[in-house]
Protein backbone atom coordinates (compact mmCIF):
# COMPACT_ATOMS: atom_id res chain seq x y z
CA UNK A 1 0.00 0.00 0.00
CA UNK A 2 1.70 3.16 -0.95
CA UNK A 3 1.32 6.62 1.22
CA UNK A 4 -0.80 9.43 -0.66
CA UNK A 5 0.21 11.73 2.36
CA UNK A 6 3.02 10.88 4.72
CA UNK A 7 3.48 13.49 7.64
CA UNK A 8 6.76 13.13 10.11
CA UNK A 9 7.46 15.23 13.30
CA UNK A 10 5.68 18.15 12.23
CA UNK A 11 6.30 21.01 14.88
CA UNK A 12 4.74 24.19 14.20
CA UNK A 13 4.38 27.28 16.40
CA UNK A 14 2.88 30.95 16.74
CA UNK A 15 4.18 33.65 18.96
CA UNK A 16 6.34 30.79 20.40
CA UNK A 17 3.13 28.49 21.16
CA UNK A 18 3.46 25.07 19.17
CA UNK A 19 -0.48 24.48 18.01
CA UNK A 20 1.26 21.44 15.69
CA UNK A 21 3.65 19.70 18.01
CA UNK A 22 5.51 16.38 16.50
CA UNK A 23 2.52 15.13 14.63
CA UNK A 24 3.18 11.84 12.99
CA UNK A 25 1.03 9.74 10.54
CA UNK A 26 0.08 8.44 7.02
CA UNK A 27 -2.59 7.77 4.94
CA UNK A 28 -2.52 5.30 2.05
CA UNK A 29 -4.43 6.14 -1.41
CA UNK A 30 -7.70 5.08 -2.27
CA UNK A 31 -8.73 5.66 2.04
CA UNK A 32 -10.70 7.86 3.89
CA UNK A 33 -8.28 9.48 6.28
CA UNK A 34 -9.52 11.45 9.10
CA UNK A 35 -7.68 14.03 11.82
CA UNK A 36 -10.30 13.70 15.00
CA UNK A 37 -9.77 16.48 17.74
CA UNK A 38 -11.01 19.41 19.81
CA UNK A 39 -11.18 22.82 18.34
CA UNK A 40 -7.50 24.18 19.00
CA UNK A 41 -6.18 20.90 18.72
CA UNK A 42 -4.22 21.90 15.79
CA UNK A 43 -6.45 19.97 13.15
CA UNK A 44 -6.26 22.92 10.76
CA UNK A 45 -2.72 23.68 10.99
CA UNK A 46 -1.51 20.26 9.81
CA UNK A 47 -3.67 20.90 7.03
CA UNK A 48 -1.98 23.19 5.98
CA UNK A 49 1.71 21.99 6.46
CA UNK A 50 0.49 19.10 4.35
CA UNK A 51 -1.13 21.71 1.30
CA UNK A 52 1.87 23.96 1.76
CA UNK A 53 0.32 26.61 2.87
CA UNK A 54 2.07 27.77 5.97
CA UNK A 55 5.73 25.98 6.46
CA UNK A 56 6.64 23.76 9.31
CA UNK A 57 9.12 24.81 12.07
CA UNK A 58 10.42 21.28 12.20
CA UNK A 59 9.20 18.11 10.34
CA UNK A 60 8.38 17.24 6.58
CA UNK A 61 5.49 16.56 4.62
CA UNK A 62 5.18 14.04 1.37
CA UNK A 63 2.32 14.60 -0.44
CA UNK A 64 1.38 12.78 -4.29
CA UNK A 65 5.11 12.03 -3.92
CA UNK A 66 6.02 15.90 -3.43
CA UNK A 67 7.74 16.87 -0.77
CA UNK A 68 6.05 19.73 1.07
CA UNK A 69 6.55 23.00 1.04
CA UNK A 70 9.40 22.82 -1.78
CA UNK A 71 7.00 21.13 -4.24
CA UNK A 72 3.56 22.35 -2.97
CA UNK A 73 2.79 24.05 -6.02
CA UNK A 74 3.19 20.69 -8.46
CA UNK A 75 1.28 19.08 -5.65
CA UNK A 76 -1.27 21.18 -5.65
CA UNK A 77 -2.04 19.67 -9.03
CA UNK A 78 -3.07 16.77 -8.19
CA UNK A 79 -5.48 17.72 -4.98
CA UNK A 80 -8.85 19.64 -4.36
CA UNK A 81 -9.50 21.45 -1.09
CA UNK A 82 -12.47 22.32 0.44
CA UNK A 83 -11.54 24.70 3.25
CA UNK A 84 -12.86 25.50 6.30
CA UNK A 85 -14.94 28.62 5.66
CA UNK A 86 -16.31 29.00 2.35
CA UNK A 87 -14.31 31.20 0.25
CA UNK A 88 -16.63 30.66 -3.64
CA UNK A 89 -15.93 33.65 -5.37
CA UNK A 90 -19.30 35.91 -4.29
CA UNK A 91 -18.68 38.35 -7.88
CA UNK A 92 -19.55 35.22 -9.94
CA UNK A 93 -22.78 33.02 -10.36
CA UNK A 94 -22.26 29.17 -9.62
CA UNK A 95 -21.24 28.10 -12.92
CA UNK A 96 -18.92 30.95 -13.12
CA UNK A 97 -17.50 29.92 -10.33
CA UNK A 98 -16.89 26.27 -11.19
CA UNK A 99 -15.26 27.57 -14.88
CA UNK A 100 -12.66 29.96 -13.27
CA UNK A 101 -11.51 27.60 -10.98
CA UNK A 102 -11.10 25.16 -13.65
CA UNK A 103 -8.46 28.09 -15.29
CA UNK A 104 -6.72 28.26 -12.15
CA UNK A 105 -5.60 25.15 -13.25
CA UNK A 106 -4.80 25.94 -16.54
CA UNK A 107 -7.88 23.91 -17.74
CA UNK A 108 -8.74 25.35 -21.04
CA UNK A 109 -12.30 27.38 -20.58
CA UNK A 110 -13.99 24.98 -23.26
CA UNK A 111 -13.30 21.79 -20.94
CA UNK A 112 -14.21 23.89 -18.39
CA UNK A 113 -17.65 24.42 -19.31
CA UNK A 114 -17.65 21.01 -20.88
CA UNK A 115 -17.70 19.46 -17.33
CA UNK A 116 -19.62 21.93 -15.84
CA UNK A 117 -23.20 19.68 -16.46
CA UNK A 118 -21.33 16.18 -14.16
CA UNK A 119 -20.30 18.45 -11.53
CA UNK A 120 -23.35 20.43 -10.81
CA UNK A 121 -25.58 17.02 -10.91
CA UNK A 122 -22.77 16.08 -8.11
CA UNK A 123 -23.60 18.75 -5.89
CA UNK A 124 -26.89 18.72 -6.63
CA UNK A 125 -27.15 22.17 -8.22
CA UNK A 126 -28.44 21.26 -11.42
CA UNK A 127 -31.36 23.91 -10.99
CA UNK A 128 -28.72 26.75 -9.69
CA UNK A 129 -26.25 27.04 -12.47
CA UNK A 130 -27.22 31.31 -12.94
CA UNK A 131 -27.44 31.35 -9.44
CA UNK A 132 -25.27 34.21 -7.26
CA UNK A 133 -23.52 32.76 -4.73
CA UNK A 134 -25.52 34.82 -2.06
CA UNK A 135 -28.58 33.08 -2.91
CA UNK A 136 -27.17 29.54 -1.58
CA UNK A 137 -27.79 28.28 1.53
CA UNK A 138 -25.37 26.73 3.93
CA UNK A 139 -25.55 23.10 2.74
CA UNK A 140 -25.63 23.90 -0.72
CA UNK A 141 -22.26 26.55 -0.66
CA UNK A 142 -20.62 23.43 0.77
CA UNK A 143 -21.59 21.08 -2.09
CA UNK A 144 -20.47 23.57 -3.95
CA UNK A 145 -17.05 23.78 -2.42
CA UNK A 146 -16.71 20.43 -2.74
CA UNK A 147 -17.62 20.20 -6.57
CA UNK A 148 -15.15 22.88 -7.70
CA UNK A 149 -12.41 21.07 -5.34
CA UNK A 150 -13.05 18.14 -8.11
CA UNK A 151 -12.59 20.46 -11.46
CA UNK A 152 -8.56 18.87 -11.78
CA UNK A 153 -9.88 15.19 -11.26
CA UNK A 154 -7.58 15.01 -8.11
CA UNK A 155 -5.87 12.27 -6.28
CA UNK A 156 -6.91 13.34 -3.14
CA UNK A 157 -9.43 15.56 -1.58
CA UNK A 158 -8.40 17.66 1.57
CA UNK A 159 -11.66 18.62 3.37
CA UNK A 160 -11.29 20.66 6.31
CA UNK A 161 -14.66 20.06 8.70
CA UNK A 162 -16.57 19.74 5.52
CA UNK A 163 -19.85 19.62 7.93
CA UNK A 164 -19.38 22.08 10.54
CA UNK A 165 -22.72 24.45 10.83
CA UNK A 166 -25.04 22.49 8.54
CA UNK A 167 -28.47 21.26 9.38
CA UNK A 168 -28.86 17.18 9.64
CA UNK A 169 -30.36 17.14 5.99
CA UNK A 170 -27.48 18.75 4.57
CA UNK A 171 -24.50 17.15 6.46
CA UNK A 172 -26.61 13.31 5.46
CA UNK A 173 -26.13 14.70 1.84
CA UNK A 174 -22.70 15.81 1.73
CA UNK A 175 -22.12 12.27 3.28
CA UNK A 176 -23.49 10.48 0.73
CA UNK A 177 -21.02 12.51 -2.08
CA UNK A 178 -18.26 12.36 0.27
CA UNK A 179 -18.72 8.12 0.19
CA UNK A 180 -19.70 8.44 -3.68
CA UNK A 181 -16.15 9.86 -4.22
CA UNK A 182 -14.24 7.19 -2.02
CA UNK A 183 -16.08 4.69 -3.55
CA UNK A 184 -14.53 6.15 -7.18
CA UNK A 185 -10.85 5.79 -5.61
CA UNK A 186 -10.42 9.36 -4.45
CA UNK A 187 -8.54 9.49 -1.31
CA UNK A 188 -10.63 12.01 1.45
CA UNK A 189 -8.28 13.60 4.00
CA UNK A 190 -10.71 14.87 6.52
CA UNK A 191 -10.68 16.98 9.45
CA UNK A 192 -13.69 16.65 12.08
CA UNK A 193 -14.66 17.32 15.57
CA UNK A 194 -17.87 15.02 14.91
CA UNK A 195 -17.20 11.41 16.01
CA UNK A 196 -20.34 10.54 14.13
CA UNK A 197 -19.07 11.59 11.26
CA UNK A 198 -15.30 9.95 11.79
CA UNK A 199 -16.97 6.53 12.55
CA UNK A 200 -19.44 6.59 9.56
CA UNK A 201 -16.72 7.82 6.82
CA UNK A 202 -13.23 7.24 7.41
CA UNK A 203 -11.39 3.71 6.90
CA UNK A 204 -8.83 4.90 9.55
CA UNK A 205 -8.19 7.90 11.78
CA UNK A 206 -5.64 9.72 14.15
CA UNK A 207 -6.83 11.80 17.54
CA UNK A 208 -4.73 14.95 17.51
CA UNK A 209 -5.02 16.76 20.58
CA UNK A 210 -2.67 19.42 21.55
CA UNK A 211 -0.81 19.43 18.76
CA UNK A 212 0.17 15.38 18.88
CA UNK A 213 -1.32 12.64 17.68
CA UNK A 214 -2.59 10.41 20.61
CA UNK A 215 -4.04 7.58 19.00
CA UNK A 216 -4.01 6.07 14.89
CA UNK A 217 -6.34 3.08 13.71
CA UNK A 218 -9.80 2.10 12.10
CA UNK A 219 -12.66 3.75 14.43
CA UNK A 220 -13.01 0.03 15.08
CA UNK A 221 -9.46 -1.03 16.53
CA UNK A 222 -9.84 2.30 18.34
CA UNK A 223 -12.73 1.26 20.36
CA UNK A 224 -11.90 -2.37 20.43
CA UNK A 225 -8.04 -0.97 21.79
CA UNK A 226 -9.37 1.80 24.19
CA UNK A 227 -12.72 1.39 25.66
CA UNK A 228 -15.00 -1.78 27.18
CA UNK A 229 -17.70 -2.39 25.28
CA UNK A 230 -20.76 -1.27 26.79
CA UNK A 231 -21.20 1.90 28.24
CA UNK A 232 -24.23 2.69 30.98
CA UNK A 233 -24.54 5.91 31.57
CA UNK A 234 -26.84 6.75 34.96
CA UNK A 235 -28.49 9.65 35.94
CA UNK A 236 -30.54 11.02 38.73
CA UNK A 237 -30.78 12.05 42.09
CA UNK A 238 -28.11 11.01 44.50
CA UNK A 239 -26.19 9.55 41.46
CA UNK A 240 -23.26 10.52 43.15
CA UNK A 241 -23.67 8.33 46.43
CA UNK A 242 -25.24 5.59 44.01
CA UNK A 243 -21.57 5.63 41.81
CA UNK A 244 -19.78 5.94 45.14
CA UNK A 245 -21.39 2.81 47.29
CA UNK A 246 -22.32 0.75 43.98
CA UNK A 247 -20.74 1.26 40.69
CA UNK A 248 -17.14 1.75 41.99
CA UNK A 249 -16.93 -1.91 43.22
CA UNK A 250 -19.11 -3.25 39.84
CA UNK A 251 -17.85 -1.19 37.15
CA UNK A 252 -14.40 -2.06 35.18
CA UNK A 253 -13.91 1.56 34.66
CA UNK A 254 -15.84 4.53 36.07
CA UNK A 255 -16.07 8.03 35.40
CA UNK A 256 -18.60 10.82 37.12
CA UNK A 257 -19.60 14.12 34.96
CA UNK A 258 -21.59 16.72 36.67
CA UNK A 259 -24.60 14.30 37.38
CA UNK A 260 -23.72 11.79 34.73
CA UNK A 261 -22.02 8.44 36.22
CA UNK A 262 -20.65 6.58 32.80
CA UNK A 263 -20.06 3.09 33.87
CA UNK A 264 -17.61 1.30 31.31
CA UNK A 265 -17.95 -2.73 31.47
CA UNK A 266 -18.31 -5.90 29.16
CA UNK A 267 -21.72 -6.24 30.77
CA UNK A 268 -24.67 -4.19 32.15
CA UNK A 269 -26.60 -6.66 33.95
CA UNK A 270 -24.43 -6.39 37.25
CA UNK A 271 -25.19 -2.59 36.73
CA UNK A 272 -28.76 -2.27 36.17
CA UNK A 273 -29.03 -4.65 38.85
CA UNK A 274 -27.53 -2.36 41.32
CA UNK A 275 -29.92 0.52 40.45
CA UNK A 276 -32.54 -1.62 42.10
CA UNK A 277 -32.81 0.33 45.45
CA UNK A 278 -31.99 3.39 43.99
CA UNK A 279 -35.91 4.07 42.02
CA UNK A 280 -35.17 8.12 41.00
CA UNK A 281 -32.13 7.27 39.15
CA UNK A 282 -32.73 6.42 35.47
CA UNK A 283 -29.71 4.61 32.84
CA UNK A 284 -29.43 4.40 29.66
CA UNK A 285 -26.93 1.60 27.62
CA UNK A 286 -25.75 1.37 24.69
CA UNK A 287 -22.31 0.04 22.74
CA UNK A 288 -19.09 1.99 23.03
CA UNK A 289 -18.19 4.33 20.48
CA UNK A 290 -15.81 6.70 19.11
CA UNK A 291 -17.00 9.40 21.46
CA UNK A 292 -15.73 7.43 24.76
CA UNK A 293 -12.74 7.17 23.10
CA UNK A 294 -12.10 10.64 21.99
CA UNK A 295 -13.38 11.62 26.18
CA UNK A 296 -11.10 8.93 27.58
CA UNK A 297 -8.33 10.21 25.73
CA UNK A 298 -8.76 14.07 25.54
CA UNK A 299 -10.66 14.60 28.70
CA UNK A 300 -13.99 16.14 29.34
CA UNK A 301 -12.60 19.58 29.69
CA UNK A 302 -14.25 22.11 27.07
CA UNK A 303 -11.36 23.48 24.61
CA UNK A 304 -11.21 26.71 23.28
CA UNK B 1 8.19 32.74 -18.46
CA UNK B 2 4.77 31.91 -16.42
CA UNK B 3 2.21 34.06 -16.95
CA UNK B 4 -0.06 32.66 -14.87
CA UNK B 5 -1.04 35.69 -13.39
CA UNK B 6 -2.97 36.38 -16.09
CA UNK B 7 -5.87 34.61 -14.89
CA UNK B 8 -6.25 37.27 -12.11
CA UNK B 9 -6.42 39.20 -14.92
CA UNK B 10 -9.21 37.13 -16.72
CA UNK B 11 -10.85 37.05 -13.32
CA UNK B 12 -11.08 40.74 -12.94
CA UNK B 13 -12.09 41.55 -16.28
CA UNK B 14 -15.21 39.07 -16.45
CA UNK B 15 -16.63 40.29 -12.99
CA UNK B 16 -15.77 44.26 -14.21
CA UNK B 17 -17.89 43.30 -17.33
CA UNK B 18 -20.47 42.22 -15.66
CA UNK B 19 -20.83 45.97 -14.29
CA UNK B 20 -19.15 47.48 -17.20
CA UNK B 21 -22.04 50.16 -18.02
CA UNK B 22 -22.26 51.77 -14.67
CA UNK B 23 -18.12 51.49 -14.47
CA UNK B 24 -17.79 53.21 -18.02
CA UNK B 25 -20.56 55.44 -17.42
CA UNK B 26 -18.76 56.91 -14.58
CA UNK B 27 -15.20 57.33 -16.26
CA UNK B 28 -17.21 59.38 -19.03
CA UNK B 29 -19.26 61.44 -16.72
CA UNK B 30 -17.23 62.18 -14.16
CA UNK B 31 -13.88 63.60 -16.03
CA UNK B 32 -16.84 65.40 -18.42
CA UNK B 33 -17.98 67.67 -15.64
CA UNK B 34 -14.33 68.14 -14.25
CA UNK B 35 -13.31 69.45 -17.63
CA UNK B 36 -16.27 71.53 -18.15
CA UNK B 37 -16.88 72.94 -15.35
CA UNK B 38 -13.77 73.30 -13.79
CA UNK B 39 -11.82 74.41 -17.33
CA UNK B 40 -14.27 76.03 -18.68
CA UNK B 41 -15.41 77.83 -15.82
CA UNK B 42 -12.21 78.57 -13.93
CA UNK B 43 -11.01 79.13 -17.22
CA UNK B 44 -12.41 82.00 -18.05
CA UNK B 45 -11.29 83.31 -14.78
CA UNK B 46 -8.09 82.35 -14.93
CA UNK B 47 -7.21 82.86 -18.91
CA UNK B 48 -4.13 81.30 -20.30
CA UNK B 49 -1.26 79.05 -18.52
CA UNK B 50 1.90 78.52 -20.03
CA UNK B 51 0.61 80.07 -23.13
CA UNK B 52 -2.74 77.61 -23.46
CA UNK B 53 -5.79 77.86 -22.40
CA UNK B 54 -6.33 76.63 -18.59
CA UNK B 55 -8.96 73.64 -19.88
CA UNK B 56 -5.87 72.40 -21.79
CA UNK B 57 -4.04 72.80 -19.25
CA UNK B 58 -5.91 70.82 -16.88
CA UNK B 59 -6.63 68.41 -19.73
CA UNK B 60 -3.09 67.30 -19.24
CA UNK B 61 -3.23 67.00 -15.63
CA UNK B 62 -6.29 65.69 -15.70
CA UNK B 63 -5.70 62.27 -17.60
CA UNK B 64 -2.82 61.98 -14.62
CA UNK B 65 -5.05 62.45 -12.10
CA UNK B 66 -7.50 60.42 -12.91
CA UNK B 67 -5.19 57.50 -13.56
CA UNK B 68 -3.95 57.61 -10.51
CA UNK B 69 -7.48 57.60 -9.09
CA UNK B 70 -8.83 54.67 -11.17
CA UNK B 71 -5.12 52.66 -10.40
CA UNK B 72 -5.32 52.97 -6.33
CA UNK B 73 -9.35 52.50 -6.19
CA UNK B 74 -8.66 48.89 -7.64
CA UNK B 75 -5.31 48.20 -6.12
CA UNK B 76 -6.81 49.36 -2.49
CA UNK B 77 -10.23 48.79 -2.47
CA UNK B 78 -11.00 46.12 -4.56
CA UNK B 79 -7.87 44.29 -4.02
CA UNK B 80 -8.65 44.66 -0.14
CA UNK B 81 -11.90 42.95 -0.36
CA UNK B 82 -10.81 40.23 -2.52
CA UNK B 83 -7.69 39.84 0.22
CA UNK B 84 -9.60 40.11 3.37
CA UNK B 85 -13.52 40.58 3.12
CA UNK B 86 -14.15 37.62 0.34
CA UNK B 87 -10.90 35.63 1.13
CA UNK B 88 -10.64 35.25 -2.37
CA UNK B 89 -6.78 35.17 -2.65
CA UNK B 90 -6.60 32.56 0.29
CA UNK B 91 -9.13 30.08 -2.20
CA UNK B 92 -7.06 30.72 -4.75
CA UNK B 93 -3.86 30.27 -3.45
CA UNK B 94 -5.34 26.55 -2.67
CA UNK B 95 -5.04 26.19 -6.79
CA UNK B 96 -1.62 25.97 -8.53
CA UNK B 97 -1.38 29.92 -8.50
CA UNK B 98 1.04 31.59 -5.96
CA UNK B 99 0.97 34.45 -3.69
CA UNK B 100 3.47 36.38 -6.85
CA UNK B 101 0.85 34.70 -9.27
CA UNK B 102 -2.46 37.23 -7.69
CA UNK B 103 -0.16 40.29 -6.42
CA UNK B 104 0.83 40.53 -9.93
CA UNK B 105 -2.44 39.74 -11.66
CA UNK B 106 -4.07 42.27 -9.53
CA UNK B 107 -1.37 45.07 -10.00
CA UNK B 108 -1.92 44.77 -13.84
CA UNK B 109 -5.19 44.59 -14.08
CA UNK B 110 -5.50 48.14 -11.50
CA UNK B 111 -3.06 49.81 -14.39
CA UNK B 112 -5.43 48.49 -17.18
CA UNK B 113 -8.65 49.75 -15.64
CA UNK B 114 -6.81 52.81 -15.09
CA UNK B 115 -6.21 52.98 -18.84
CA UNK B 116 -9.42 52.89 -19.35
CA UNK B 117 -10.03 55.88 -16.99
CA UNK B 118 -7.52 57.60 -18.87
CA UNK B 119 -8.96 56.72 -22.37
CA UNK B 120 -11.88 58.40 -21.32
CA UNK B 121 -10.70 61.45 -20.60
CA UNK B 122 -9.00 61.56 -23.95
CA UNK B 123 -12.15 60.84 -25.82
CA UNK B 124 -13.70 63.82 -23.77
CA UNK B 125 -10.45 65.53 -24.89
CA UNK B 126 -11.15 64.94 -28.58
CA UNK B 127 -15.58 65.25 -28.12
CA UNK B 128 -14.86 68.65 -26.88
CA UNK B 129 -12.18 69.34 -29.48
CA UNK B 130 -8.99 70.00 -27.28
CA UNK B 131 -6.75 67.15 -28.43
CA UNK B 132 -6.16 66.41 -32.21
CA UNK B 133 -4.79 63.88 -34.61
CA UNK B 134 -3.61 60.83 -33.71
CA UNK B 135 -0.27 61.83 -31.71
CA UNK B 136 -1.96 62.22 -27.82
CA UNK B 137 -3.02 58.52 -27.91
CA UNK B 138 1.08 58.00 -27.43
CA UNK B 139 0.45 58.92 -23.57
CA UNK B 140 -1.90 55.96 -23.46
CA UNK B 141 1.20 53.90 -22.71
CA UNK B 142 2.49 56.20 -20.02
CA UNK B 143 -1.00 56.11 -18.20
CA UNK B 144 -0.24 52.45 -18.13
CA UNK B 145 2.98 53.12 -16.52
CA UNK B 146 1.50 55.53 -14.29
CA UNK B 147 -0.95 53.11 -13.64
CA UNK B 148 1.46 50.23 -12.57
CA UNK B 149 3.70 53.02 -10.43
CA UNK B 150 0.26 53.89 -8.55
CA UNK B 151 -1.50 50.43 -8.13
CA UNK B 152 1.91 49.17 -6.99
CA UNK B 153 2.49 51.63 -4.08
CA UNK B 154 -1.43 51.17 -3.41
CA UNK B 155 -1.03 47.21 -3.25
CA UNK B 156 1.69 47.63 -0.48
CA UNK B 157 -0.79 49.24 1.87
CA UNK B 158 -3.59 46.92 0.66
CA UNK B 159 -1.26 43.85 1.81
CA UNK B 160 -0.29 45.18 5.51
CA UNK B 161 -3.78 47.06 6.33
CA UNK B 162 -5.86 45.06 8.87
CA UNK B 163 -9.19 47.05 7.81
CA UNK B 164 -10.57 49.80 5.40
CA UNK B 165 -9.71 52.75 7.87
CA UNK B 166 -6.08 52.08 7.50
CA UNK B 167 -6.16 53.69 3.92
CA UNK B 168 -7.28 57.14 5.44
CA UNK B 169 -3.56 57.51 6.13
CA UNK B 170 -2.52 57.10 2.63
CA UNK B 171 -5.21 59.50 1.56
CA UNK B 172 -4.61 62.10 4.06
CA UNK B 173 -0.27 61.83 3.96
CA UNK B 174 0.35 60.45 0.69
CA UNK B 175 -2.08 60.72 -2.20
CA UNK B 176 -3.82 64.16 -0.97
CA UNK B 177 -0.90 66.23 -0.90
CA UNK B 178 0.82 64.87 -4.14
CA UNK B 179 -2.28 65.64 -6.05
CA UNK B 180 -1.97 69.66 -5.29
CA UNK B 181 1.54 69.42 -5.48
CA UNK B 182 2.56 67.62 -8.72
CA UNK B 183 1.13 70.48 -10.91
CA UNK B 184 -2.31 68.89 -11.85
CA UNK B 185 -4.29 71.54 -11.51
CA UNK B 186 -2.12 74.51 -11.55
CA UNK B 187 1.01 74.99 -12.54
CA UNK B 188 4.29 73.88 -10.19
CA UNK B 189 5.78 77.11 -11.02
CA UNK B 190 2.86 79.12 -8.56
CA UNK B 191 4.39 77.38 -5.73
CA UNK B 192 7.39 77.89 -3.30
CA UNK B 193 10.23 76.70 -5.14
CA UNK B 194 11.25 74.59 -1.98
CA UNK B 195 7.92 72.71 -2.11
CA UNK B 196 8.70 72.54 -5.83
CA UNK B 197 11.67 70.24 -4.93
CA UNK B 198 9.31 67.72 -3.01
CA UNK B 199 7.21 67.62 -6.32
CA UNK B 200 10.04 66.46 -7.95
CA UNK B 201 10.02 62.94 -6.22
CA UNK B 202 6.47 62.93 -6.41
CA UNK B 203 5.47 60.30 -9.49
CA UNK B 204 2.02 62.19 -10.35
CA UNK B 205 4.28 65.42 -11.00
CA UNK B 206 6.57 63.62 -13.77
CA UNK B 207 3.30 61.92 -15.44
CA UNK B 208 1.97 65.63 -15.35
CA UNK B 209 4.74 66.63 -17.06
CA UNK B 210 4.77 63.74 -20.00
CA UNK B 211 1.30 64.03 -20.50
CA UNK B 212 1.30 67.50 -21.41
CA UNK B 213 4.38 67.34 -23.22
CA UNK B 214 2.48 63.88 -25.49
CA UNK B 215 -0.31 65.53 -25.63
CA UNK B 216 0.35 69.04 -26.30
CA UNK B 217 3.43 69.24 -27.09
CA UNK B 218 4.81 71.00 -24.99
CA UNK B 219 8.63 70.63 -23.15
CA UNK B 220 9.81 67.61 -21.18
CA UNK B 221 12.56 69.08 -18.92
CA UNK B 222 13.67 65.25 -18.33
CA UNK B 223 11.76 62.01 -19.86
CA UNK B 224 13.87 59.07 -19.48
CA UNK B 225 14.10 60.07 -15.78
CA UNK B 226 10.44 61.27 -15.38
CA UNK B 227 9.79 57.14 -17.20
CA UNK B 228 12.12 55.59 -14.83
CA UNK B 229 10.62 57.09 -12.13
CA UNK B 230 7.54 55.56 -12.65
CA UNK B 231 8.75 51.96 -13.74
CA UNK B 232 10.93 52.09 -10.72
CA UNK B 233 7.93 52.80 -7.83
CA UNK B 234 5.52 50.52 -9.76
CA UNK B 235 8.23 47.80 -9.78
CA UNK B 236 9.51 48.33 -5.80
CA UNK B 237 5.91 48.54 -4.67
CA UNK B 238 4.94 45.67 -6.49
CA UNK B 239 7.87 43.28 -5.25
CA UNK B 240 7.84 44.88 -1.45
CA UNK B 241 3.32 43.76 -1.83
CA UNK B 242 4.58 40.53 -3.10
CA UNK B 243 6.63 39.82 0.14
CA UNK B 244 4.13 41.39 2.68
CA UNK B 245 1.13 39.20 1.24
CA UNK B 246 3.35 35.94 1.64
CA UNK B 247 4.09 36.16 4.82
CA UNK B 248 0.44 37.66 5.63
CA UNK B 249 -0.78 34.42 3.50
CA UNK B 250 1.64 31.92 4.29
CA UNK B 251 1.50 32.46 8.05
Amino acid sequence: MTAILSVQGLVKSYDGRPVVNGATFSATAGECFGILGPNGAGKTTTMRCCLGLTAPDEGGVELCGYSIPAMAREARYRVGVVPQFDNLDPDFTVTENLVMWARYYEISKRDARAMVPRLLELAGLEDRADARIDALSGGMKRRLTIARALVNDPDVLFLDEPTTGLDPQARHLVWDGLRRLAKEGKSLILTTHFMDEAERLCDRLCIMDAGKIIAEGSPRQLIESHIEPVVVEVFGEGVHEWAEKEASVLVERLEVSGETAFCYTHSADAILAAMSSYPQLRAMRRVANLEDVFIKLTGRDIRD
Amino acid sequence: MNLRFLHIVERNFLVWRKLMIPSLTTNLADPLFYLVGFGFGIGSLVGTVNGRPYVEFLAGGMLCYSTLNSATAEALYSAFSRLKMQRTWEGILHTPMTVADIVIGEWLWAALKAVLSGSAILLIMYALGIAHGFRPLVVLPVLFLLGLCVAGLALVMTTIAKGFDFFAYYFTLVLTPMSFLSGVFFPLQSLPVSVQKIALILPLAHAALLSRGLVFGDDIPHPVLSLLLLAVYGVIGVAVSVRIATRRLHR
